[in-house]
């Protein structure tokens, strides 16, 4: 079991945020979390990565729970991928992607030629070690997106939380993003991803987690779980989910609409 | 494809090489001549008195007067200008990589100006010469602990808090020192704080250089030695937490070497604004973002620059300028120069 939260509430300070967060995620699992916006998805986020501390419940990973593991212990477990922002100081594709193995190394110790050569790997690995020696802020978002997907992979977790992966990423990038990260679950690893995108969870999601109101308002197979009045509940907005074939696949894809006069 | 490690290392050979070259070229620098070949023969006498405790070059080759101005007068001077430009350097580089902000100084916690109000205390207490070092390294110190406090009690963000705090606490000690010059003595107190908060390396002894030279070597090992994991802080707070980091902790280490390094340099030299804001830029320019090279090459870089500014502090004028004025005239020139001419787009 990759992950297990059980009643979970969270509040900051007197405003609750989450209520009751119930769910559990077994390994290799590619699972999208939906809802709208201030919903709670990045306190949720927090509370798995250990920068926030439940109000009550308990949020463990692979079996240990989070509040009782150090940093460094805890970026074995998770790795996490932010919204992307560009970063300040313009380091090479190389370096970042090296930092993302200082966990492991000792306090006074910096990279050596085989931890470079692992983030190399890692580069080649999803196909853009020609970059490497690039500046990081003269890349493409997806290109971005990528780097980082290396620095969680060398940090060496199991489960990868990523915040909003596609948000800045234009439609051929998003798709390839998500396609890799597709190929990542597929070798064990675990990866929590939220979007705004019902069309992302129904596309690459294996498991969908739609939250409401601070708690959980479905969760299941994408196909299953978001029904039209689920998604319609869940953004106030009508919205209509058709099914289509593409490449042998069945794919389901929902489309907001305005609610016609017989509605 | 070119493989930056290379080239890095080729210009940091160079720039030690001219760390050495200014560093003995300073000593022939000044009023008064001494021969390169005296210098060596002085400097060496030196040297193997040190290892063996007895005279073996014969000190008739050179003045009494000559060994005066090498050994007791320019000796504790160029060090001291290059260890605190070394300093102010080394501060500035890791302040910009902690507030993820190129644009910041080492004083942004108020290091100098609670530095700057210590020595105005002190030269209003008509205190010694040593005794202003002492005060000005003090309320350095204190001035960026109690912004580091208030911090700690604030709602706002770790960094945030931090900046806030260092420039309401500096506004305080800035006000402070004003208050310091209006009720100074107008004849040579008032006169003695202004010469001081411009920053002079003038009447460096040997006893202020060794002062110095403590506070900064214990702050800027730890700065070496930590100087992969100052990378980190420059990312998020959350991407460094998530990758294994104890961000608190780590900053906390950096704002203390920091302090201790700038405090140091202050009391010594007075305010010499500049270094630690642009040294760093420059170094970036030529090494890349990377802490691993940017600290060390910071170091040799600062402290080649200021024995430069202070070598032309010295002639250029009999009464001496102020070197914290130099430092932007010569620094900024060839600043804006490599603004215009894009030195930074040249890394790809």
């Amino acid at each position: 079991m990759s992950v297990e939260v059980k009643d979970l509430d969270f509040s900051y300070g007197e405003i609750p945020v989450l209520h009751g967060v119930s769910f559990s995620i077994e390994d290799g699992e590619l699972v999208a979390v939906l809802g709208p916006n201030g919903v709670g998805k990045s306190t949720l986020f927090g509370c798995l990565l250990g920068f926030l501390k439940p109000t009550s419940g308990s949020v463990s990973l692979f079996g240990h729970e989070v509040h009782t593991l150090s940093r460094r212990e805890l970026a074995r477990c998770v790795s996490y991928i932010p919204q992307s922002a560009a970063p300040v100081y313009n380091y090479t594709v190389l370096d970042m992607v090296t930092m993302g193995l200082t966990g492991q190394l000792g306090l006074f110790r910096a990279p050596a030629p085989e931890h470079r050569e692992q983030a190399m790997e890692a580069l080649d690995g999803l196909g853009i070690a020609h970059l490497a020696y690039r500046g990081c802020n003269r890349i493409s978002g997806g290109e971005r997106q990528l780097m980082l997907l290396a620095r969680a992979l060398v940090q060496g977790a199991r489960l990868l939380v990523m915040d909003e992966p596609t948000a800045n990423l234009d439609y051929g990038n998003s798709f390839r993003v998500m396609e890799r990260v597709r190929e990542l679950t597929r070798s064990g690893m675990t990866v929590i991803f939220s979007t705004h995108e019902p069309n992302h969870a129904f596309r690459y999601a294996g498991r969908v987690l739609a939250l409401k109101g601070g708690s959980v308002l479905a969760d299941g197979v994408p196909g299953e779980a978001l029904q039209e009045e689920t998604l319609s509940t869940l953004y106030g907005i009508d919205v209509a989910v058709r099914q289509t074939n593409v490449g042998g696949e069945t794919i389901k894809l929902s489309i907001p609409y305005q609610g016609g006069p017989e509605k | 494809m070119d493989t930056p490690p290379r080239r890095y290392r080729n210009r940091f050979v160079i720039l030690a090489a001219l760390f050495v070259v200014v560093f003995f070229g300073s000593f022939l620098v000044g009023r008064y001549s001494v021969p390169p070949l005296t210098l060596v023969r002085v400097l060496w006498a030196r040297i193997v008195r040190l290892v063996t405790f007895e005279h073996v070059v014969p000190a008739a080759l050179w003045t009494g007067t000559e060994e005066a101005v090498v050994l007791n007068i320019r000796l504790p001077r160029i060090a001291c200008a290059a260890l605190v430009g070394a300093a102010l350097s080394v501060a500035g580089a890791s302040y910009q990589g902690m507030f993820r902000n190129p644009m910041v100084s080492p004083d942004l916690l108020g290091a100098s100006t609670g530095a700057g109000f210590g020595a105005a205390l002190a030269i209003l207490c008509s205190f010694s010469y040593f005794g202003i070092t002492i005060m000005a390294f003090c309320f350095g110190l204190a001035a960026v602990t109690l912004a580091y406090f208030v911090s700690r009690f604030s709602r706002l963000n770790a960094t945030l808090g931090m900046v806030l705090a260092g420039v309401m606490i500096g506004s305080l000690f800035s006000a402070g020192t004003s208050f310091v010059k209006l009720v100074a003595d107008t004849e040579d107190q008032l006169p003695a704080i202004t010469y001081w908060l411009m920053g002079s390396l003038t009447s460096v002894k040997g006893r202020d250089t060794l002062f110095a030279l403590i506070p900064i070597a214990v702050g800027t090992i730890p700065l070496l030695l930590l100087r992969w994991r100052v990378n980190l802080l420059t990312l998020s707070e959350a991407e460094a937490r998530s990758i294994g980091i104890n961000t608190d902790r780590l900053r906390l280490a950096v704002i203390i070497c920091a302090t201790l390094v700038t405090s140091a340099s202050v009391a010594v030299s007075g305010m010499i604004g500049w270094v630690g804001l642009v040294i760093p830029h420059f170094c970036r320019m030529l090494f890349g973002y990377d802490y691993r090279r940017l600290i060390p090459a910071s170091i040799l870089m600062g402290a080649t620059f200021l024995m430069v500014v202070d070598n032309i502090a010295r002639v250029i004028t009999a009464g001496e300028l102020p070197i914290g004025i130099l430092t932007s005239f010569v620094g900024a020139p060839v600043f804006l120069y490599l603004i215009v001419t894009g030195g930074a787009e040249r890394e790809r």
